[in-house]
C-alpha cells in the first residue's frame, strides 16, 4: 500500500471513531439527569408523599397529592377532548389527500404544531380564563388539548396512509356504510400507530408547564373541581424549584422523579405496543 | 316491509352523510383554531402597535414601572440563546444522524442510541430547567470565576447549554432518516471507484442530504426559540441588553412567563402579547419552511 492510500484509510477510520464518540456523548446529560433526579428524589418517595398536600414552609413533611391528582385530571380531560377530534381529523386528511380543504387543514395543523407552548397559554387565557373570570383546570386542559391535536392528527394520518386501499374497498363492497368502514375496519387496522401517537402526545403534554402558567395556574390545595385553579406536577416543580426554600426544593425533586417515571414509562410502553401490535400489509 | 327497509336505509345514509360532514368539520376546526390563535394575538397587541409602533422593536429599555417598553433586549436574548444552542448542538446531532444513518443502521448498539435520543426528547423541559439550575449553574459559575466574568451562574450560556441538549434529538432523528434515504447505488458507485467510507460520506451523502440537514436545523431552531420553562429557570430574568454570553438576560418566552400574570395595565399586557405574536410568527414561519424543504427533499 502506498502512503496516500494509508492516509485516506486512516482518515476514514479516525472519522468513524470521532463520529461514534460524539454520538454517544448525548448519553452523558441524559444519565446525569436521571441519576440526579433519582438520587435526590428517591428518598422523598413514600405513601405519605403521594397522599398528602404540601405543608407550609417550615413544617417537615407534606406531599404532592394535589399536583398528582391535578396532573392526572388535567391530562385526562385534555385527552378526552383531543383524541376523538384528532383521530377523525387524521382520518379526513388521509381519506382526502388532494383536496383543497385538506391542504389548508394540514397547513393549519403545522401552524399549531409550530406554535410555542407559551403562546397557546396566552391565547387560552383570552379565550377562556378572561371571559370566565377565573383560572381553571378546564382551561389548562383545553390548552394542552391544542398541543396534543397536531401529534394525534399527524400520527393517525401517517398510519392510515400506509393501509392498502383494498381494505376499504372490501368493506364498501360488502355494503358497509362509510362510517362503519372507517370505525370498524380502517381505524382498528391502524390502531397501533394511532395509539402510539396518542400515548406520545400524552407523554408530551404531561410535562408541559408553559401553557398551564396562565390557565390552570396552580393551587396549594387538593381540588377536583375543574372550574377552579388546579395544581399540576410541572407547575409545582417550576414554582417550588424557583423558590428559596429547601423543603420546597425537596418536594420538587420528589415530584420531578414521579413526573420523569411517568413520562419515560409512557414512552417505553408506546414502543412495546407498536412492536407487539404492528400489523404488516 | 318495504317501508321498514326504506326507513332503515335512509337512516343509514343519513348517518353516513352526518359522519362525512363531521370529518369535514374537524378539518375546518383546525383551520379555525390556527386562524383564531393568530387573530387573538393580533387583536390584543393593537394597543401596543398603536402607542409604541416600531419604537417597540428598537427600544433598549423595558421598564413597566415607568411605562417604557422596548423589546430589543428580549429579541436579542432569544436570538443569541437559540443560535448559540444550535451551534453547540450541531456537531452532536449530526454525529448521531451519521452514526445511525450510515455507520450503524442495525443492531443493539444503534437501537440503544436511538432509544436514548428519544428519551432525551421525552424529558420534560421543567426537569431540564431544575437540573440545570442545580447542576449546570454552579459549573458555569466556576467557569465564570476562571475567565474573570461576573459569577452569576445563570445567564445566556447556561440557557444555551441546556437548550442545546434539548434540541439535539430533533435534528438528529430527522438527519438519520434523510441519510438513510440516500440511494444505495450512489454509495456503491463511489465505493466501487475506490472511495473510502469517509469520502463517500463527504462527497456523496453530504451533498445529497444538504438541504434536508438544513431543514433539521430549522426545526431545531424553531423549538429553541419557543422553549420557555428551562430557559426561564436559568437565564437570570434580567431585562437589560446582554453584553456578553455570561450576562443574565431574558428571552421573549421567559419574559412572558414571568410577567404575564403581573401585567396590570393594558399597554403592559399588550406589549407582552406583541412579544408572543412575534414569537408565534417567527416559529411558525421557520417550521413551515423546514417542512417544505423536507417535503421537497423526500419527493425527489
Amino acid at each position: 500500500m502506498n502512503k496516500r492510500l494509508q492516509l485516506r484509510l486512516a482518515t476514514s477510520k479516525v472519522f468513524e471513531y470521532f463520529i461514534m464518540l460524539l454520538a454517544f456523548l448525548i448519553t452523558i446529560p441524559l444519565f446525569a439527569i436521571i441519576y440526579y433526579v433519582l438520587k435526590t428524589g428517591l428518598s422523598k418517595l413514600s405513601w405519605h408523599f403521594i397522599t398528602n398536600i404540601p405543608k407550609p414552609v417550615g413544617e417537615i413533611g407534606g406531599g404532592i397529592a394535589n399536583a398528582l391528582a391535578g396532573s392526572l385530571l388535567i391530562v385526562l380531560v385534555a385527552a378526552v377532548i383531543a383524541v376523538p377530534i384528532g383521530i377523525l381529523c387524521g382520518v379526513y386528511l388521509s381519506e382526502n389527500r388532494n383536496s383543497k380543504l385538506a391542504y389548508w387543514s394540514r397547513l393549519a395543523v403545522d401552524v399549531m404544531q409550530g406554535t410555542p407552548s407559551i403562546v397557546i397559554g396566552i391565547v387560552i387565557y383570552f379565550w377562556i380564563v378572561k371571559p370566565s373570570g377565573s383560572f381553571s383546570a378546564i382551561s389548562g386542559s383545553i390548552a394542552l388539548a391544542i398541543m396534543m391535536l397536531p401529534i394525534v392528527i399527524r400520527s393517525t394520518e401517517e398510519t392510515l396512509k400506509l393501509l392498502p386501499s383494498s381494505l376499504k374497498e372490501a368493506g364498501l363492497a360488502l355494503g358497509l356504510p362509510y362510517h362503519k368502514v372507517i370505525l370498524r375496519v380502517i381505524i382498528p387496522c391502524g390502531i397501533s400507530g394511532i395509539l402510539s401517537g396518542v400515548m406520545l402526545a400524552v407523554a408530551r403534554i404531561a410535562g408541559e408547564t408553559a401553557p398551564l402558567l396562565f390557565t390552570a395556574f396552580g393551587n396549594p390545595y387538593l381540588t377536583t373541581n375543574v372550574l377552579k385553579p388546579m395544581q399540576s406536577l410541572p407547575l409545582l416543580i417550576f414554582n417550588y424549584a424557583t423558590s428559596p426554600y429547601d423543603e420546597w426544593h425537596d418536594l420538587a425533586w420528589g415530584a420531578s422523579l414521579i413526573l420523569l417515571i411517568w413520562v419515560l414509562l409512557l414512552n417505553i410502553t408506546t414502543k412495546l405496543i407498536t412492536r407487539k401490535w404492528k400489523v404488516q400489509f | 316491509m318495504d317501508v321498514v327497509k326504506k326507513v332503515f336505509s335512509y337512516r343509514k345514509i343519513r348517518t353516513e352523510t352526518a359522519f362525512k360532514r363531521f370529518l369535514v368539520f374537524t378539518a375546518i376546526a383546525m383551520m379555525v383554531i390556527a386562524i383564531a390563535i393568530f387573530l387573538t394575538l393580533v387583536i390584543h397587541s393593537i394597543p401596543s402597535f398603536q402607542s409604541l409602533g416600531t419604537r417597540y422593536f428598537f427600544g433598549t429599555t423595558w421598564d413597566p414601572v415607568s411605562n417604557v417598553y422596548g423589546a430589543l433586549p428580549f429579541l436579542l436574548g432569544t436570538l443569541i440563546t437559540s443560535f448559540l444552542a444550535l451551534l453547540i448542538s450541531i456537531p452532536f446531532s449530526y454525529a448521531i444522524a451519521i452514526y445511525l444513518g450510515e455507520y450503524q443502521t442495525k443492531g443493539w448498539l444503534s437501537e440503544l442510541l436511538k432509544n436514548i435520543v428519544e428519551l432525551v426528547a421525552a424529558v420534560p423541559s421543567v426537569i431540564y430547567g431544575f437540573w440545570a439550575l442545580v447542576v449546570l449553574v454552579p459549573m458555569v459559575r466556576s467557569l465564570e470565576v476562571k475567565v474573570g466574568a461576573a459569577p452569576y451562574g445563570v445567564g445566556i450560556l447556561t440557557a444555551s447549554l441546556v437548550l442545546a441538549i434539548m434540541i439535539i434529538p430533533y435534528a438528529a432523528s430527522l438527519g438519520r432518516e434523510l441519510i438513510r434515504l440516500v440511494p444505495s447505488d450512489l454509495k456503491e458507485g463511489a465505493y466501487s471507484l475506490g472511495a473510502t467510507r469517509f469520502e463517500v460520506l463527504r462527497h456523496v451523502i453530504l451533498p445529497q442530504t444538504k438541504s434536508g440537514l438544513f431543514a433539521g436545523l430549522l426545526l431545531s431552531l424553531g423549538r429553541a426559540l419557543g422553549e420557555t420553562m428551562a430557559v426561564t429557570m436559568v437565564i437570570g430574568n434580567t431585562s437589560i441588553l446582554p453584553d456578553s454570553i455570561f450576562s443574565p438576560a431574558n428571552t421573549m418566552a421567559s419574559v412572558i412567563a414571568n410577567e404575564f400574570t403581573e401585567a396590570d395595565r393594558t399597554l403592559y399586557l399588550s406589549a407582552l402579547i406583541e412579544l408572543g405574536l412575534v414569537l408565534f410568527i417567527v416559529t411558525v414561519v421557520i417550521n413551515i419552511i423546514g417542512k417544505l424543504i423536507i417535503k421537497r427533499f423526500s419527493n425527489e
